[in-house]
């Protein structure tokens, strides 16, 4: 079944936020089909958050809508809350209690009987890797292992959809890698994933489908691969030379047919270049008369930093 | 309500509050130390301390026998801790704040005194000095001086030959006091009864063989005794024990200053995104918030049990009252500051702007409500404002209960109003909550 006939389990429609003169989230309409991961991309302040918090109920829409398997959230104890898994951006995790202690009390919030709950939890702590760990206080764990248990929390009562707001902030590479199994596994669960980040690299990795919001409004929301064939068509060339020669010969090779930009930094020459197939003899063959020896040479695809820059007009991380 | 997520809310303040030994033993030990402290300043245990008397220094200038015998008596009062000084070393002392008050016999003040008793005009002159932070000592001192002066002089003017001298001397006077000043009736009047003075005072006592008349003189017409109030129905009234109501008011003071932690911890958990993790479940808003009332109300209520438990061991403490009512207002008073936390979780922003203004008003409180001090030693018009504020009623709750040794009904007020503001304050707490989080 391909994506697209699976039924939607979250219905966004012309949402709006406004905190007095400020408009947060300006008429921001998507959907969410059952299996999908789909990453809410854009800089801080874009809208991100305060369209996770309208979703999951914590924040009432100054207009539109959102609906969960087709109906809206009525009210603080509404059963469909258990639909939905919130991962906050804050470790909300209570440092002085044990990470078992604080999985049996977020549990106990979506009154999980005792067995259900410790069967989920030795469950969760396993797909986190944190089993070991239970018993420690929160307190003892580095950054990494609290984003786990942040992460953890959120899947005691078996959500459908998870709603993930940045949760690899501030993790060294290799935690980073953790969470991105963990999303992985709960994607090949079948659960649905919304997730937000200002990481090109997580998005590109994780989803199938980007939607990419900037000043509370929605710039894009398609698949990678439609995105990529909307974008400017550029390839990154890297060249690695054999040995240092000076830059005097680089404005040269920005005047190359299909040259868009040249750098050079040390022996490793970046390049972007319009089409691959017809430039890289070109620029084989500059080196080559200039007498420089190739060493290695690689392309990368066009990613999603050139796309938001194409979409939006300026850098992801300028703000 | 579901009572799965509610009893969740309650284990886990709980199990925080037990986990943090420190924090634990601080709320604690705290409250004990300074409640022993004052509770000895303000008459220790029931009978078991004696108070020190009123400190107070003697410049005698007379030496004579009178002020010898006035100086005698005043030594021998219990409400008195007497010494003889010179009137360099009494005004230093006063100055230091050594002495509360100092008093200066002139010379010839037996003399003086005694002739003044029968004749107008001039009188030897007492000086009275005294500390100006000490203006009740001193009003105190002044009193018991004048009763010690009127019988030691007047049993002398009215017995022996010194009673005599002075009769005649005055009689002599009398006699040269020109005719127009004194009106015939008076003259003959005033004359009969110093004549009658001196023939009294010639006759051969039967008392005394040395013949120096009878001992008599002005005396106090009444004895006192003194007697603690007790309520006639209980034979155990153990009566005034100062701890009870330094251990009542301190506790007051530092449950209050646990209800504003209660409330710092919810802007905390809302700074720490925990909050959207509890708003995240599907929770009712009064659940949220008795889980937190319910909490809190146990830990004070805890916490208030251990104080009155220390004070009973170490120093005494009894509940010469009801028990019932006894239990009846820590358990108010624990809403109470339940709820007070609720209320600063409601109307506070951030932890750092909250609990600096949250503390003077727990201050305030305490401080009006008659934890620091008793509240009969406030003005009468402050004895009345008071009563606006819930901690006076917890205090005196806490001293009807424990060393007044009163009944059941008079727990009633104090509860009634203690969980009066904690309804309002949790109602209040309830509307201004901000329940939605970015």
């Amino acid at each position: 079944m391909s994506s697209d006939s699976k039924p939607a389990i979250l219905e966004i429609r012309q949402l709006r936020k406004s905190f007095g003169a400020l408009v947060a989230v300006d008429g921001v309409s998507f959907t969410v089909r059952q299996g999908e991961c789909v990453g809410l991309l854009g800089p801080n302040g874009a809208g991100k958050t305060t369209t996770l918090s309208m979703l999951s109920g914590l924040l009432t829409p100054t207009s539109g809508e959102v609906l969960i398997e087709g109906r809206a959230l009525a009210g603080d104890v509404d059963p469909l809350k258990r639909k939905l898994g919130l991962v906050p951006q804050e470790l909300a995790l209570y440092d002085e209690l044990s990470a078992r202690d604080n999985l049996l009390f977020f549990g106990a919030l979506y009154s999980l009987d005792r067995a259900t709950l410790e069967k989920s939890m030795g469950e969760a702590l396993e797909i986190v890797g944190l089993a070991d760990r239970a018993q420690e206080k929160v307190k003892n764990y580095s950054g990494g292992m609290k984003r786990r248990l942040n992460l953890a929390a959120a899947l005691l009562h078996d959500p459908q959809l998870l709603l993930l707001d940045e949760p690899t902030v501030g993790v060294d590479p290799q935690s980073r890698n953790a969470i991105f199994d963990n999303i992985e596994a709960f994607r090949a669960q079948g659960k649905t994933i919304l997730y937000t980040t200002h990481y090109m690299e997580e998005v590109e990795r994780l989803c199938d489908r980007v939607i990419i919001m900037d000043h509370g409004r929605i710039v894009a929301d398609d698949t990678l691969s439609a995105l990529r064939a909307r974008s400017v068509k550029l390839n990154l060339l890297q060249i690695e030379l054999a040995k240092e020669s000076g830059s005097d010969w680089l404005p040269a090779l920005r005047q190359l047919d299909g040259v868009v930009t040249a750098e050079l930094a040390g022996v490793q020459l970046s390049a972007q270049v319009t089409n691959l197939t017809k430039v890289t003899p070109s620029i084989l063959e500059f080196l080559h008369q200039r007498g420089s020896e190739v060493t290695h040479l690689s392309t990368e695809r066009p990613h999603l930093e050139s796309i938001f820059l194409s979409l939006t007009g300026h850098q992801l991380r300028d703000k | 309500m579901n009572t799965r997520p509610f009893l969740a809310l309650v284990h886990k303040d709980l199990k925080l509050h037990l986990g943090n030994r420190r924090a634990m033993i601080l709320t604690l030990a705290v409250p004990i130390a300074i409640a022993s402290f004052f509770g000895s300043i303000f008459g220790g245990g029931s009978g078991r301390t004696k108070p020190s008397g009123v400190p107070l220094e003697i410049v005698d200038l007379d030496r004579s026998a009178a002020s010898g015998e006035i100086i005698t008596n005043l030594t021998k009062d219990d409400s008195l801790t007497v010494s003889i000084v010179d009137e360099k070393s009494a005004r230093q002392d006063l100055r230091k704040g050594n002495a509360a008050v100092a008093v200066i016999f002139p010379k010839n003040f037996g003399e003086d005194a005694g002739r003044a008793f029968f004749r107008p005009g001039a009188k030897p002159e007492i000086t009275l000095l005294h500390d100006p932070s000490r203006n009740i000592e001193a009003s105190m001192v002044q009193g018991i001086l004048m009763q010690h002066i009127m019988e030691t002089i007047s049993r002398r003017v009215f017995s022996g030959q010194s009673g005599r001298k002075y009769a005649q001397e005055a009689l002599t006077e009398f006699d040269r006091t020109p005719s127009r000043l004194v009106p015939e009736e008076d003259r003959r009047a005033l004359s009969n009864m110093l004549s009658s003075v001196d023939q009294w005072l010639a006759r051969p006592s039967t008392t005394n063989p040395a013949g120096a008349g009878p001992s008599g003189g002005i005396s106090v017409p009444f004895t006192t005794r003194n007697e603690e109030s007790a309520p006639q129905t209980n034979s155990k009234f153990s009566g005034y024990n100062g701890y009870a109501h330094s251990f009542g008011g301190m506790s007051v003071q530092f449950i209050l200053m646990a209800g504003i932690d209660w409330g710092i911890l919810v802007l905390m958990e809302r700074q720490k995104g925990l909050w959207r993790r509890l708003r995240g479940a599907p929770l009712s808003r009064g659940t949220l918030l008795a889980g937190r009332g319910a909490s809190g109300t146990i830990i004070a209520f805890c916490t208030m049990m251990v104080c009155w438990a220390f004070s009973m061991a170490v120093f005494h403490v009894r509940i010469n009252g009801s028990w019932v009512g006894f239990i009846a207002c820590n358990l108010a008073f624990s809403v109470f500051a339940a709820s007070l936390g609720l209320f600063i979780a409601a109307l506070g922003r951030t932890p750092e702007a909250t609990r600096g203004i949250a503390i003077f008003v727990v201050l305030l409180m305490v401080m009006l409500g008659g934890a620091w001090v008793p509240a009969f030693i406030f003005p009468a018009w402050l004895q009345k404002l008071t009563l606006i504020v819930p901690a006076r009623w917890a205090v005196d709750g806490f001293d009807a209960m424990t060393w007044r040794g009163l009944g059941v009904s008079a727990a009633i007020a104090p509860v009634a109003v203690l969980m009066g503001y904690a309804v309002a304050l949790s109602e209040i707490a309830r509307r201004c909550f901000r329940w939605e989080t970015d």
